[in-house]
């Protein structure tokens, strides 16, 4: 893996006439622009032969052009790369890179619906955010100059509208599955293809949640997005709020006092531990483990009220300012919370020994749901996922934010990607939350936990290792310090695009189990 | 399997007191803000604070309008003289006397829960409410999956347009009686998200609602106390109206 300049310098001389490069001083970001032509050959080059990940691509309209960013995380020590380039706003041709970046798919995909452009080279495009059902063609609300009024009034929906069958054999059928479906499940719809038991293809039909808050926030001043960035995902809404303050203090080259970046890392870990404990208890109800399921669920019931006791709120609203925090926790306070959470993971531990001797649950598991290395890589997967099928990618080491490169934790990592890796990636992951915890609690100053600034205009892309894995978050405020593009790429949106190809080819039985192993959010990924 | 039923009856019994006695364990509930006089140009501050609108102010009261209340903590942290936060959870409220089910519904409820785009924190508390601190079945609670058997129609979330006819669906699909509780602020007034294009401001856009849970999200406890209120078993208080008696607790 090169460095940022040597990179630059490479690329220049591989396509010496077609790419401009440059290193932007302040972030370290690698930024090579090019034509549209040339975009599926640099993000090839990156991802296929420089071993780049795929974070997201990112469109923005400005007042007379298209700029596209794609954006490329390196491993090791490769920093940030974006690959650039623009067109007249007449012009909607862009080249598709999903066809060498199996990634960038629904990345195009939302691309097409929300702006109305065309990625050449698709294989599908259509019906994706914006339900035929729902809304008649042409709708598209990311643009500047859309009009909610007259799309709302022209209301021409396709009856029936549904995606296309794949499986032709005699005896095929379709088994449909939600949007409202079993006790408490989110909305999301699934297309199951099946001869009879075994499922040949998934297809997950989602979006029925989708609140449209990338274009609510434009125009929304910090105060304002700061809401929203919080409560879109409710169950990782730290996470998401610690991205978003990041952004906004990087655009304003903003100081957090050092008490309140040490308190931040605690509460992130405080959700990834809870977070965690219900991914687990999905899992052993999932596999039909009433008591397993029960006993985590209390555990799970703990980590709330800590949280709750600790911070004000059970899911951690209202705690991350630009600036700080909203309110100290006071020493004595984290320390009974290290306490609980040793003893939250002491029973866990328990737990985890009693299931990997119980066989009826590991027969649940095991080599079900299978995800390979190479799979994980060509879809972009992250988190516990991608890191229970050989892919070790976390954010808190690849590009180390908020002061993790301070703090000694392992990243735990298993290579056969099957229902049972990712859940022994969860309880290692919880072991190092609880490590980190401890090691804040050591070093944790005193001072105050918020100070004053002012933002500034600029654009920022912040990466944060959320509970279910990457998140990134690209900021652009204006003069007027309001913001006019939020991209939100969250790891439940790159992992549901993965999700089919574990269900695939396993018995209609294993289908929740391998969606509990996943533990996805739809409310992230609808946005 | 014969040292899992060992674990769980070594844990004991963890399930809360409530409703028959008190439950007032750290970290059960966001709290929510309290109506408060203070000078007129602090009340208008106070005011200004809040993203929602939730904190009305008249002169030098100021009244909180639970419904809208998204815990931000922005009337409570980082400004003088604060507004108090009460940490109780009974916050639901019925829009009419007529909201309470007949007495034969007060042993035996089935909720059929709807996600109309809520942010996943209101779902899972729903989901919490089976968990072992607080036990729904207990107290004769059921979630169903299906809205044929099901006696009240459960929304979370602003009600997205993509989830409107879903949810008209389950709600035609359900037998009289029938009633709709809206739980969570995005539910009763559209939260942080609605109204929009995309969104509309609560269920009461689109159905008749009998019940109402404010909170962001409102906490298992809460929501406990909604149920015990529509089945008669709480006393029942109507929105911003003096407690109406329901059937005895």
């Amino acid at each position: 893996m090169m460095k940022a300049q040597e990179l630059a310098d490479q690329a220049q001389s591989l396509w010496p006439l077609d790419v401009e490069s440059c290193v932007d001083a302040s972030s370290g970001i690698v930024e090579l622009c090019c034509k549209r032509e040339q975009v599926p050959h640099l993000c090839d080059w990156l991802f296929n032969h420089q071993a780049y990940l795929f974070a997201g691509l990112i469109v923005e309209e400005n007042t007379s052009r298209w700029d596209l960013f794609y954006l490329f995380v390196g491993q090791g020590k490769g920093g940030c790369v974006r690959v650039r380039t623009s067109a007249a706003l007449e012009e909607r041709q862009f080249q598709s890179v999903s066809v060498p970046v199996h990634a960038a798919d629904w990345h195009e995909r939302e691309a097409e619906d929300l702006f109305g452009l065309v990625f050449e080279g698709h294989p599908r495009l259509g019906d994706f955010i914006l339900h035929d059902d729902t809304w008649q063609e042409g709708v598209e609300p990311m643009r500047n100059n859309f009009d909610p009024a007259a799309a709302l009034s022209n209301r021409q929906p396709r009856e029936n509208a549904c995606p296309r069958r794949i499986v032709d054999v005699p005896g095929a059928f379709v088994m449909p599955i939600g949007p409202v479906f079993s006790g408490t499940a989110e909305s999301v719809h699934f297309q199951l293809e099946t001869v009879g038991e075994e499922v040949l293809r998934a297809f997950p039909r989602l979006f029925f949640k989708y609140r449209g808050v990338e274009k609510r926030a434009e125009g929304c001043s910090v105060d304002q997005a700061l809401l929203l960035a919080e409560r879109f995902a409710g169950t990782t809404a730290f996470a998401h709020a610690f991205a978003f303050a990041m952004a906004i203090e990087q655009i304003s080259d903003r100081e957090v006092p050092e008490r309140a970046q040490v308190l931040r890392i605690f509460v992130a870990e405080l959700e990834r531990l809870r977070s965690h404990l219900s991914t687990i208890e999905g899992i052993c109800a999932s596999t039909g483990l009433a008591v397993a399921a029960n006993q985590t669920a209390i555990l799970e019931e703990e980590a709330l009220r800590l949280s709750g006791s600790l911070t004000g709120h059970r899911y951690l609203f209202g705690l991350v300012i630009p600036g700080g925090l909203s309110r100290d926790c006071d020493n004595q306070a984290c320390r009974q919370s290290v306490i609980k959470a040793r003893d939250i993971l002491q029973r866990l531990d328990g737990i985890d020994k009693l299931l990997i001797n119980t066989s009826s649950f590991l027969d649940r598991i095991e080599e079900v749901g299978v995800i390979t290395q190479e799979q994980a890589h060509s879809h972009g997967l992250v988190g516990p996922v991608a890191r229970g099928s050989g892919c070790c990618s976390d954010l808190r080491r690849l590009q180390p934010y908020g002061g993790y490169d301070t703090f000694d934790f392992e990243t735990p990592c298993e290579v056969e990607g099957d229902g049972y890796a990712r859940l022994r990636i969860l309880f290692a992951e919880a072991k190092q939350s609880v490590r980190i915890m401890e090691q804040a609690l050591e070093r944790l100053p005193a001072g105050p936990v918020f100070l004053a600034g002012e933002a500034a205009p600029g654009v920022v892309p912040v990466g944060v290792e959320t509970p279910r894995g990457a998140t990134w978050h690209w900021l652009r405020m204006d003069e007027e310090r309001k913001l006019t593009r939020y991209r939100l790429i969250t790891p439940s949106f790159t992992n549901w695009h993965g999700f089919h190809l574990a269900a695939e080819n396993f018995a209609f039985q294993d289908f929740p189990i391998i969606l509990a192993t996943f533990g996805l959010s739809v409310a992230e990924n609808d946005r | 399997m014969s040292r899992w039923v060992l674990k769980g009856l070594q844990t004991g019994i963890v399930t809360t007191r409530y409703p028959g006695g008190e439950e007032g364990a750290p970290g059960i509930s966001p709290g929510i803000p309290q109506d408060m006089v203070c000078s007129g140009s602090h009340a208008e501050a106070l005011a200004l604070r809040c993203p929602t609108a939730a904190l009305q102010r008249e002169k030098d009261q100021i009244s909180v309008l639970r419904e809208r209340c998204v815990h931000c903590y922005r009337c409570a942290r980082g400004i003088t003289k604060p507004i108090q936060w009460e940490r109780g959870f009974e916050w639901a409220r019925i829009r009419s006397d007529a909201a309470v089910f007949p007495k034969a519904f007060q042993q035996s409820l089935h909720i059929r829960v709807i996600d109309a785009g809520d942010c996943g924190a209101c779902l899972h508390e729903v989901k919490l409410m089976n968990n072992p601190f607080y036990n729904m079945h207990r107290l004769g609670f059921f979630i169903t999956p299906t809205p044929r058997k099901a006696d009240i129609l459960l929304v979370v979330g602003p009600v997205t347009d993509h989830m409107k006819r879903a949810m008209l669906k389950a709600y035609e699909a359900m037998p009289e009686p029938r009633r709709v509780m809206a739980v969570g602020a995005c539910a009763l007034s559209g939260g942080v998200f609605g109204p929009g294009f995309v969104t509309g401001s609560g269920v009461g856009d689109v159905l008749s609602v009998d019940l109402v849970i404010p909170g962001c999200p409102p906490p298992p406890l809460a929501i406990l106390h909604g149920l015990l209120t529509i089945t008669g078993r709480k006393m029942a208080l109507q929105d911003d109206k003096p407690a109406v008696p329901g059937g005895g607790t």
